[in-house]
């Protein structure tokens, strides 16, 4: 099955952010408050880390496994990125959650937390 | 060197794993890391209703469905066998000031005062689970992106609209941290 490799992947990531403790409501209160570095250091490194790899990926200019020239993510600006990202901002300090470690019980958008509170989804 | 199987991971070695994320799905798969466009795909393939949003070949995007399928085993995983207590070690300043507004349990990664199936059906737990999960899920497809989708794999390509998103995450976060959670909690 082709699609196996993105389920390891997606393990590695999930086991990643269980011990990073990013789907930790309480870690997400600490970075609103500004109290700690920990979700800055993540966050911050984790895109320091993507960006000098998208750039050596360019600079090199590597071809995907399949030969195929590599499509870069595209993320044009538009004013639904400012409502839909306050709307999702408002979400995340309520649930202390976003998509990865919620995405478990989603039905048409309403996501129910599981009452296994340590679970990450 | 730290237990790297019970304790927590610290930040510098977590995050660079997740930025790493980024290269290996464009390498390995040329797709773009993204978590929140699966509850599109799930709506899609699940709610066979006339609506426009969800008329596309979302056939094409079972890999998303098979990256977030194993995000969760991964997260099933760590939470049965790698936590080697569940306590989150917060600073105390944040301790002082959610125990000032009212959480008690600090000995697991959420406040069991809040989330627990017990609650679902109180107010308060409705507005924190429900319609906190709604709000996430509404917010994150209107905006086109989540803090993987924007923040990390836009953030990495220098997009611009990813950086309006995520500084929009951010106001949000802060508005309701600072404005609404004293009013609710």
């Amino acid at each position: 099955m082709k699609n196996l490799k993105y389920l390891v992947f997606g393990m590695v990531f999930g086991v990643v952010l269980t011990k990073a403790e990013v789907i930790s409501w309480f870690r997400i209160q600490e970075m609103f408050r500004f109290q700690s570095f920990h979700m800055y250091g993540v966050i911050g490194s984790a895109i320091l880390v993507g960006a000098i790899s998208i750039g050596l990926l360019k600079k090199w200019n590597v071809k995907a496994i399949d030969g195929q020239n590599i499509k870069f993510p595209v993320k044009p600006y538009n004013k639904a990125a400012i409502y839909g990202g306050l709307i999702f901002g408002f979400g995340w300090a309520l649930t202390g959650a976003c998509p990865g470690p919620i995405s478990r019980s989603s039905v048409m958008g309403i996501v129910f937390l599981s009452s296994r509170s340590y679970l990450p989804c | 060197m730290i237990d790297l199987i019970h304790e927590p991971w610290p930040w510098y070695v977590a995050g660079p794993l997740i930025g790493l994320m980024v290269p290996l799905l464009l390498v390995f798969g040329n797709r773009a890391l993204g978590i929140s466009s699966s509850l599109r795909h799930i709506c899609a393939m699940c709610v066979p209703m006339n609506i426009e949003y969800f008329k596309y070949e979302w056939r094409n995007e079972k890999w998303n469905l098979a990256f977030v399928g194993g995000i969760l085993i991964g997260g099933l995983i760590a939470a049965q066998w790698m936590l080697g207590d569940a306590k989150v070690e917060i600073s105390q300043e944040t301790v002082t000031d959610l125990s000032a507004l009212g959480v008690k349990q600090f000995d697991s990664y959420l406040p069991a005062d809040l989330f627990s199936w017990a609650n679902l059906l109180s107010v308060k737990g409705f507005v924190f689970m429900c319609l906190g999960g709604f709000l996430v899920g509404f917010g994150t497809r209107y905006a086109n992106g989540c803090t993987s989708g924007h923040s990390i794999s836009g953030l990495s390509n220098l997009q611009f609209g990813s950086l309006v998103a995520t500084i929009s995450f951010f106001v949000g976060g802060l508005l309701m941290t600072h404005l609404v959670l004293p009013l609710i909690l």
